[in-house]
């Protein structure tokens, strides 16, 4: 193995805060989706570099659930974005804000 | 320096290029066609930590998922959004740059963190997982946990089928 693990761990660091920049930044519901998904990649870096510093097949298995689980997420996050752009004509959550009732 | 140290670290170099600008690139650009692109960039960059990782299994998996059907699915959802909103740029100016801070300030905190702590120098030198053993995880120790992913699955689809089905449309016909 010629990486070091701190490179990778780096790595997902960065792509953690550039998630976290969007969703705090962004109002696009859409855009928003695409801050998770860069979030849940960097833990499955994360995942997959350490499983191979140990190593162990357990750390590859629990990132094949999690990619499988996001597209499961994403599917139903991208539904729920039709619904209320169906309702509202918009897809900024500003204007979402009447879903709290 | 050997000649295979060199190479991986040239492909590390601009995998981590790749992916950070990609991602930079998904939120910032002005059309969400090209920024969800970027993010099928960012996902196969990832994709390619994996296999510099010698996890080809779950990169072939982050291909066919995330940059397959995940990015498809994505694009489809730009498409149907109207036009003048995807060139729209919506966000908060005042945010913006408390958000560019706040992510600075997370960096640097948990990278210092992690630089100072002892991952530093953990490297190795065992081969990597053989796939077959992440087969063999999944049929015996993970198969409760296997199916219930499946079922999740299958009541996700179910569930964003039933979501994004038009109720004012009856008979094939617009009610309003």
């Amino acid at each position: 193995m010629a990486n070091e693990l701190i490179e990778f761990v780096l790595v997902s660091v960065a792509l953690l805060g550039i998630g976290i920049y969007g969703l705090s930044v962004k109002r696009n519901a859409i855009r928003m989706l695409f801050a998770i998904e860069i979030i849940i990649n960097a833990a499955n870096l994360n995942l997959v570099a350490f499983a191979r510093f140990m190593p162990d097949s357990g750390g590859q298995t629990l990132a094949l659930f999690s990619i499988a689980i996001a597209a499961a997420e994403v599917a139903v996050g991208l539904a729920l974005i039709i619904v209320a752009y169906r309702m509202y004509q918009n897809v900024d959550i500003a204007d979402f804000r009447s879903l709290k009732g | 320096m050997t000649g295979v140290q060199l190479m991986a670290d040239a492909a590390f170099l601009a995998l981590a290029v790749v992916t950070i600008g990609a991602a930079i690139a998904a939120l910032e650009l002005r059309s969400l066609i090209y920024g969800s692109i970027a993010l099928m960039g960012s996902l196969g960059g990832i994709a390619g930590f994996f296999l510099l990782l010698d996890s080809p299994f779950v990169a072939l998996f982050q291909l066919a998922v995330y940059v397959g059907s995940i990015a498809v699915l994505i694009l489809f959802t730009v498409m149907l959004v109207k036009r003048e909103l995807i060139f729209k740029k919506i966000e908060d100016k005042r945010r913006k740059w408390a958000g560019i801070g706040l992510m600075l300030i997370f960096m640097v905190a948990i990278g210092s963190v992690i630089i100072d702590s002892g991952l530093k120098s953990v490297t190795t030198d065992e081969p990597p997982v053989d796939f077959r053993d992440i087969g063999a995880d999944f049929v015996t120790y993970y198969w409760p946990a296997l199916i219930l992913m499946a079922l999740i699955l299958a009541g996700s689809v179910t569930g964003a089928l039933v979501l994004a089905r038009r109720e004012d449309v009856e008979n094939g016909k617009r009610t309003d």
